[in-house]
């Protein structure tokens, strides 16, 4: 079952046109020329999708842009116009210049450790090893569950009192140790509970990716004296390569929203020290109501991901 | 679960004696480590508080069945729960609905400005939803709808717009053209071909737009944070955070809770674990 799961995943993974580009060249179409059918056809079934993308998606982003220049706590009109306060009240908030460098602890860690784990138990059980199905099972589950259950769970696993460091500090007769409370070791947990939860989802991406590799090339290569580490590195990795560059993407773009972790594991605390982007944002925009400095830190974000879907799309990805 | 044997083979083949042993041990450290938190989560949801203070990572010794029992027979339980799935049906429809209309548009007809407009569409790809939370609080406020299913389900729609309209629209143009030429000669019009020919033929990628709005519906939590007031409405990610915060002190409640809450996932996952997985990997792949 599980073994379906994966070749039908692979072949969704491998189909003609499954990426960007090929969906938006201009040069693959089923050309023909609008009949009066046609037309009408296009004016019921486009205006639904344009209208909602355009009242929740679009028009949000601008008026972000808008209030980000105001001082507003969302009541009556913007009125108090304040130019670029907002964009430098957030760059000299320590609490933002943590967060900024939080969310890049998380990529680091993502790309440092976790595609690296991902890619090695890919590995073993890309292959025909007894109990590969259930293995990959169990490392994709933390993948469904919701964020705010990992972030829950775990803050019980980090707890003083109950979770794991009282098996220590209980064992050497020391005082309870509050790990989310402390701020040098916060973040630690933090980064714990995203490896826990999002190493099997890039697992599995790359298992889908190994079983799209022509295996008649690993075998040739094997009948030419070619060593393990070789074939690894010469055929195996070039050829995930597309893969690999994917799932950086994503894990840069999933680090960029975090949001639901962090708050039942620390709520941004100890001394805001724990936050990411998004949960300073909702902390000190949405739950103050400071509509404008909220905004503008929306804007920033904003920015941030569209700079690096567009720069990665043409520098890294161009030729997937 | 039965396993068949692979075309591919990355590691078996030669991984013989000492180092399959060793990729085993790491593998089974792993797989216990992954599901630790979780066992542990369902276990000590069925101790006395006394005993979860004072041994924490033991199978229970007295199973105190009426921790799960009264979140079971309270109402607050089944209500997060229903909103939840009510929450989950409007937006896999709502987004079903619009997306694929749209993407059998740009799949088929050609017009003056269709490439822009479906470029306009895939700038969603572009950034996450928290990045307008505020401008979309403001807006769902001043629509009503704050407070309302709408005002979460219509906001997740737009978000994953999209990625649907991308997914279905190469799947609706990898249907065979001769199929459309035949359909089109014999006067059928683009409504009943859209209805009758290229709706039935898409169930596995309208299965998959379905799998990844669903579970991004179901997890969610920043949107409804935003939108809801009144507890009756909340789904059970925020009705999971309050009931964290009103019995904070009893964490072997909080934690039979939580298992129950996941539950309904992972039973789900179990059952329909191919078109799952399937469904977030290629979802992924594609975006």
């Amino acid at each position: 079952m599980g073994r379906a799961a994966i070749a039908s995943a692979d072949a969704e993974l491998r189909g003609p046109g499954s990426d960007a580009h090929a969906a938006t060249s201009p040069y693959v179409d089923t050309r023909r020329r609008m009949s009066l059918n046609g037309w009408a056809t296009a004016l019921v079934f486009l205006p639904p999708a344009l209208l909602i993308f355009t009242i929740f998606v679009i028009l949000p982003v601008g008026e972000a842009a808008w209030y980000s220049f105001f001082n507003w706590n969302g009541y009556g009109r913007p009125e108090k116009f304040i130019g670029l306060k907002n964009y430098v009240w957030i760059f000299t908030n320590a609490a933002f210049l943590r967060a900024i460098v939080n969310n890049a602890l998380v990529i680091a860690v993502s790309l440092l450790i976790q595609l690296p784990l991902a890619l090695g138990i890919a590995l073993l059980l890309a292959g025909r090893m007894t109990g590969a199905v259930f293995f990959r099972m169990i490392f994709f589950l933390p993948y469904i569950l919701a964020d705010v259950v990992a972030g829950l769970m775990w803050r019980f696993m980090f707890d003083g009192d109950y979770g794991i460091p009282s098996l220590f500090t209980n064992a050497l007769g020391l005082q309870p140790f509050f790990l989310l409370a402390n701020k040098d070791w916060a973040f630690l947990a933090v980064l714990i509970v995203i490896l826990w939860k999002y190493f099997g989802f890039y697992m599995m991406l790359y298992i889908a990716g190994l079983q799209g590799i022509d295996k008649e090339m690993l075998e040739a290569a094997e009948m030419d004296g070619a060593s393990r580490f070789q074939r690894f590195w010469h055929i195996t990795l070039p050829l995930l390569g597309p893969m690999i560059r994917l799932s950086i993407f994503f894990s840069v773009v999933g680090a960029l929203k975090l949001f639901d972790i962090i708050v039942p594991l620390t709520g941004g605390g100890p001394f805001d020290t724990t936050h990411t982007m998004v949960s300073f944002l909702y902390f000190f925009g949405v739950t103050r109501m400071r509509i404008g400095f909220g905004s503008a830190v929306g804007v920033i974000l904003f920015l941030i991901c569209v700079t690096f879907a567009f720069g990665y799309r043409r520098l890294v990805m161009r030729d997937d | 679960m039965t396993e068949t044997a692979s075309t591919h083979d990355f590691s078996s083949r030669g991984l013989r004696g000492f180092p399959a042993l060793l990729a085993l041990a790491v593998l089974l450290m792993l797989a216990v480590t992954v599901i630790f938190p979780i066992a542990l989560t369902a276990l000590n949801g069925f101790k006395e508080l006394g005993e979860l203070q004072s041994h924490p990572f033991s199978i229970p010794r007295v199973w105190m069945w009426r921790n799960y029992w009264e979140i079971l027979s309270g109402h607050r339980y089944w209500q997060v729960l229903g909103n939840s799935l009510l929450l989950a049906f409007l937006t896999v429809s709502l987004t079903l609905a619009v997306s694929s209309m749209a993407a059998f548009t740009f799949a088929h007809l050609h017009f003056f400005g269709d490439r822009f407009l479906l470029s306009y569409i895939m700038l969603g790809l572009l950034f996450p939803l928290a990045t307008a939370i505020i401008p979309i609080f403001i807006k769902i406020r001043d629509l009503g709808l704050l407070d309302s299913y709408w005002g979460v389900v219509l906001p997740q729609v737009a978000f994953s717009l999209a990625m649907s309209v991308l997914l279905l629209r190469t799947a609706f143009k990898q249907l065979p053209a001769e199929l459309l030429d035949a359909a089109m000669m014999d006067g059928c019009g683009y409504f009943r071909y859209f209805f009758y020919i290229t709706l039935p033929l898409s169930g596995p990628i309208l299965a998959t737009v379905s799998v990844i709005s669903f579970v991004d519906s179901w997890n969610g939590y920043l949107l409804p944070l935003v939108v809801f007031n009144s507890e009756s409405r909340y789904p059970w990610t925020l009705g999971l955070m309050a009931y964290q915060g009103q019995y904070s002190t009893s964490w072997q409640l909080v934690l039979a809770f939580i298992t129950l809450t996941i539950l309904p996932a992972i039973l789900m996952f179990l059952v329909a674990q191919r078109w799952i997985v399937a469904g977030l990997t290629a979802g992924a792949v594609k975006a």
